[in-house]
């Protein structure tokens, strides 16, 4: 998020109720619970993988990628589908809320006492009224992968 | 009009407006190399491919401006505009004989030798001619006189019926006869007016397409007929009917509930659509395998020429459809091993006459389906695989031992031809030598999930048969379950299906805790799937407790075994269900799991779920070191840091109830001896091996040898001395990532490791090879160090069990031996002045590695004449190169003890002589 303009839009996900905004424009379908098969000797944020019309999504558990719990059994999820190098993924978060314009002058780095994991995919912090948002960066949540084969 | 010349037509007319913008180009940059390179290719293919066509004029033509290209490309000549309008002309001079070529399927008469004379000018360093060429005349007559257009299959002639014209039009008059087919095909003009003599091949080709000029007037221009289509376009085509299905099932499912719907109607008519659809998509990717074949009948006749042979080659199942994309894949592969067969394969005339056999030598191509693929096979009725000079080669490349040879069958040992650079021609002749190699043609045939095998018998002939996928978009799977979760095992690997029960016919039984089913009348290895991908938690997973008698214990409800069969491998998936088959849509696996080897993709069923793909390559290349891995389950990052280390260990049993391993790489061999032949000298345990005088040690001195029968040993070998250490049993061969956890005070033995689930006592090969050949050592020892001092070797490597196991053998080897357990350790010894004749660094290390390590001692003085040979896991072409960067003088695998002595020795030379 280095090129801040006048006003960013994202849209704004719960997870363990924290509040995220992932960039509009990265944004390419919100799902609701997804029958999802697991995949057996991936990593262990992969989810698994799903069906959307026809595309196999790779489902990212995003709760497990933040060190967070696992998500209670009766709560369902959604999920976000956002697209990596060509590939889409879905991000499993809890719910989806709006989608927000947030101006330049809201935003502020990540704080230095942040979690290094969460530190690695926060993009920056925007002030809201009532509480904060964290930007994810999309692409460094997805690189897990990478980053552990190195 | 024949296939392939509409193919030349509409490939030729592409190259040749791209061959126009091309040189335009040029013109405005004459020192592009990549640009005079492309357009040199493009006229090289179009002169190839009349030449191949047998359209003499065009190839003239083409071959005179190919010669003023390669003169661009070659310096000698400057790209003038002068030039570029000569050669643009000989473009245009091409097009319109192509015109000419596309209405009457012939070479209009004439020739281009002003044109040609021009360009041969400027090729031979003269001054281009200032004028620009004139517009080549097109001849008005049409019909062909000497020009003889290539037989291909004319319209609908079948190939038999083609063969048999051509076999009939044996001798020297066969040229003639190829004009005089080839003119009724063009012209459909009575044989009468051919200038060929011959009759019987006119005949049979116009009795075959009496008509085929006619209608090919009729219809026009032939090379409109087809268009090019990118294949991602029907590739995404191909998708979309995909998911066009997938809908369907799930419409399909929605309604079969209720009955009289007034949805019922539409939906099948909508099903009946899809259905048609998904077969016309799947139709134009699909193609007779006769268009692969098309070139061979030339080819074969143009050998038998060359070579002085008789051959007679039969093609049956041409109609037989498959892939295009396979088809392109396996054309190569095809032409070179039907030129092998009839080169190499067939005897000449006399040969042939001397053995008994009929003058004419077959070569017979037969193409069938069976099953989700194609079979193809390639025969001929030569002389068969010279089995004696493929061992002689064998062993000259050192590719496998004498004793490892003795002990192959025959059948084992023809596979050797598939190995790179492998070839028994004596002599290379024109047709062999240049195009792929049999390596080649079976890496090709992999790649597109086939097989390639290879059956002969000397003196009768040779079979290859190959077996491939229809498609490489469509497989049939089988659908399997295993801890509830499906996946698909692609059919072309399954061989069959067993079910197995307790106390059914067939049951697992189990060795030493390996699982193995009698099948028929061998042992089949199992892996069990829920292991291998780590489905059940430890806990549920039945494991046989230590000690207790395994059998019985395991599975008792039915399981079920899918025997697959990975190129000669054969082994048993063991899942908990099997259902159907099903045609799946193979879609690659996403970047994030690409690491796993063992799915080859994934797709969607029918029933819109996602499956993924098993490799049963992956599995069977992995299954060995997976049943070990749950020793290391604690964390993944140790996993795959132990992955490095793994080793191949010979597990087995002698005295005590421990069982015993000890390094692969440091047998030799395994052997039997009865024990009547033990023999003793001198307090020694001897026995006549191969000739010499071989001692055997026992384990420790009160083990007591059989009283018969024969006693299992295994074989340690140095240069060309040996022993035998006896053993009670060999268990198995296990690759094992270990740590010696616990050292042994006991000399005999390095330490114990957990192997395979048990605590395993692993054996010290150096004691042994001391108290049998002990002097000998010694003498060695000496000999290695000339000056009366030792060489010194810091050896740095973090994995303690390499360390054990590397220092005695070092020192045996005459070598005094220094250890760092890091790369820093290493460097602090620097630091307090140590001094080394060599440095081994293991590449793969916590903290610095081997790399850094070998940087950082070039870029000090006090080492930086020390060479460093690097010892790893990973010995590929480009860790060597990697290795050579870093400092490295050279690069030895760590399990291959010899190659590490050799360098050693070498490099210790060298650095000596250099000195």
């Amino acid at each position: 998020m280095s090129e801040l303009s006048v006003n960013q839009d994202y849209v704004t996900v719960t997870i363990a109720d924290q509040l995220f905004g992932i960039p509009v424009l990265s944004v390419q379908d919100v799902l609701g619970p997804q029958r999802i098969t697991h995949i057996p000797k991936a990593p262990p944020e992969v989810a698994g993988a799903l069906n959307l019309r026809g595309r196999i999504v790779t489902s990212i558990d995003v709760r497990c990628r933040l060190n967070l719990p696992p998500r209670p059994e009766e709560d369902k999820g959604m999920s976000v589908v956002v697209e990596h190098q060509g590939e889409p993924y879905s991000l499993m978060i809890d719910s989806v809320g709006e989608v927000l314009s947030l101006p330049e002058d809201r935003f502020d780095r990540n704080p230095a006492t942040l979690d290094s994991r969460w530190r690695e995919i926060a993009g920056g912090i925007y002030r809201l009224d009532e509480e904060l948002l964290v930007v994810l960066d999309v692409d460094r949540l997805l690189d897990f992968g990478i980053s552990q084969a190195a | 009009m024949d296939d392939l010349l509409s193919e030349f037509l509409t490939e030729t007319n592409e190259s040749i407006s791209v061959l126009d913008s091309e040189l335009v180009n040029l013109e405005q940059n004459p020192d592009n190399p990549e640009l005079i390179d492309n357009i040199f290719r493009l006229v090289h293919t179009i002169k190839g491919t009349c030449g191949f066509l047998g359209l003499p004029r065009l190839e003239a033509v083409a071959h005179a401006s190919e010669n003023v290209l390669g003169k661009f490309r070659d310096r000698e000549l400057v790209v003038t505009p002068e030039a570029v309008t000569l050669i643009l002309a000989s473009f245009d001079q091409i097009k319109d004989i192509l015109g000419v070529l596309e209405e009457t399927e012939a070479e209009p008469e004439g020739d281009d030798k002003d044109l040609i004379e021009k360009l041969n000018a400027l090729a031979s360093g003269g001054a281009a001619p200032a004028a620009s060429a004139e517009a080549p005349a097109v001849p008005e007559e049409t019909a062909p006189a000497e020009e003889a257009e290539d037989a291909k299959i004319p319209g609908e002639v079948s190939l038999d019926e083609l063969e048999a014209a051509f076999a009939a039009a044996k001798g020297p008059e066969e040229l003639a006869a190829e004009a005089g087919v080839d003119e009724v095909v063009a012209e459909g003009e009575p044989v009468a007016d051919a200038p060929a003599p011959v009759e019987a091949p006119v005949e049979a080709a116009q009795a075959a397409e009496p008509a085929a000029g006619g209608a090919a007037k009729s219809e026009g221009p032939k090379s409109n007929q087809t268009i090019r289509v990118n294949v991602e376009l029907l590739e995404n085509l191909m998708t979309m009917v995909s998911e066009l299905v997938l809908s369907r099932n799930q419409l399909l499912q929605m309604i079969r509930g209720r009955e009289d719907s007034e949805f019922t109607v539409p939906l099948q008519r909508l099903s009946h659509v899809t259905t048609e659809l998904q077969e016309g998509v799947m139709k134009t990717r699909m193609q007779p395998i006769g268009n692969a074949w098309a070139k061979l009948p030339r080819i074969v006749r143009d050998l038998s020429h060359e070579l002085n042979k008789k051959i007679d080659l039969q093609m049956n199942g041409a109609e037989t459809e498959l892939d295009r994309q396979v088809l392109e894949l396996i054309k190569d592969p095809l032409t070179h091993m039907v030129r092998n067969s009839a080169d190499h394969g067939l005897e000449g005339p006399q040969e042939r006459s001397a053995a008994g056999k009929s003058e004419t030598g077959k070569v017979v191509l037969n193409a069938y389906h069976e099953g989700g693929h194609i079979n193809i096979e390639i025969l001929d009725d030569g002389r068969g695989l010279p089995v004696d000079k493929i061992k002689a080669k064998v062993l000259e490349k050192g590719l496998a031992s004498g004793a490892d040879l003795e002990e192959m069958s025959d059948q084992r040992i023809l596979q050797f031809i598939f190995n790179p650079g492998f070839s028994t021609a004596e002599k290379v002749t024109a047709v062999s030598g240049r195009g792929v190699g049999m390596d080649v043609v079976r890496s090709n045939i992999e790649k597109i999930g086939g097989t390639v095998d290879v059956k002969s018998v000397e003196g009768k002939g040779t079979t290859f048969t190959i077996k491939i996928p229809l498609t490489l978009a469509i497989v049939s799977a089988l659908i399997v379950e295993c801890a509830k979760e499906r996946f698909a095992i692609p059919q072309l690997s399954v061989v069959e299906l067993v079910r197995a029960s307790k106390d059914g016919e067939h049951k697992i039984e189990r060795i030493n805790g390996t699982p193995v089913l009698r099948l028929r009348d061998r042992l089949l290895p199992l892996v069990y799937l829920d292991k291998v991908l780590d489905l059940r938690d430890g806990a549920v997973m039945p494991e046989p407790v230590e000690g207790e008698e395994a059998e019985g214990v395991f599975n008792e409800e039915e399981a079920f075994i899918v025997v697959s069969q990975i190129g000669s491998q054969t082994f048993g998936i063991v899942v908990d269900q099997v259902f159907d088959t099903e045609e799946i849509v193979v879609k690659p696996v996403a970047p994030i799991l690409r690491d796993t080897k063992i799915f080859s993709g994934n797709t969607i069923l029918g029933d819109g779920t996602v499956i993924m793909i098993l490799d049963p390559n992956g599995i069977s290349n992995m299954h060995v070191s997976s049943t070990i891995g749950e020793d290391l389950n604690e964390a993944d990052a140790k996993r795959t840091a132990y992955a490095d280390d793994l080793v191949a260990l010979l597990v087995f049993h002698v005295g005590n109830q421990e069982p015993k391993a000890v390094p692969l790489s440091l047998v030799a061999r395994l052997e039997e001896v009865d024990v009547n032949d033990i023999e003793h000298s001198d307090g020694q345990m001897m026995v006549q091996y191969r000739g010499r005088l071989m001692p055997l040690v026992k384990f420790d001195s009160s083990y007591q040898l059989r009283e018969e029968g024969r006693q299992p040993m295994l074989v340690f070998a140095d240069g060309d001395r040996s022993m035998g250490l006896v053993v009670d049993e060999i268990v198995d061969i296990v690759e094992e990532s270990l740590d010696i956890e616990l050292v042994s005070k006991q000399q005999s033995l390095i330490g114990s490791a957990v192997v395979d689930g048990k605590a395993t006592e692993i054996i010290d090969v150096a004691y042994y090879l001391t108290s049998a050949l002990g002097d000998w050592f010694a003498e060695e020892g000496s000999a290695s160090g000339a000056e009366g001092r030792k060489n010194r070797i810091l050896l740095v490597d973090d994995s303690p069990f390499f360390r054990n196991m590397l220092v005695p053998l070092l020192n045996v080897a005459g070598y005094q031996v220094t250890t760092a357990d890091t790369a820093d350790e290493a460097l602090e010894m620097r630091e307090d002045g140590e001094h080394f004749d060599v440095i081994i660094s293991d590449i793969e290390m916590p903290g610095m590695n081997g790399f850094e390590f070998a940087e950082a001692v070039k870029n000090d003085g006090r080492w930086e004449e020390t060479p460093l040979v690097a010892l790893s896991s990973h010995t590929t072409a480009q860790d060597f190169d990697r290795g050579r960067q870093a400092g490295f003088v050279d690069y030895v695998s760590k399990t291959n003890r010899d190659a590490l002595l050799d360098v050693l020795s070498q490099t210790l030379t060298v650095a000596g002589g250099a000195a």
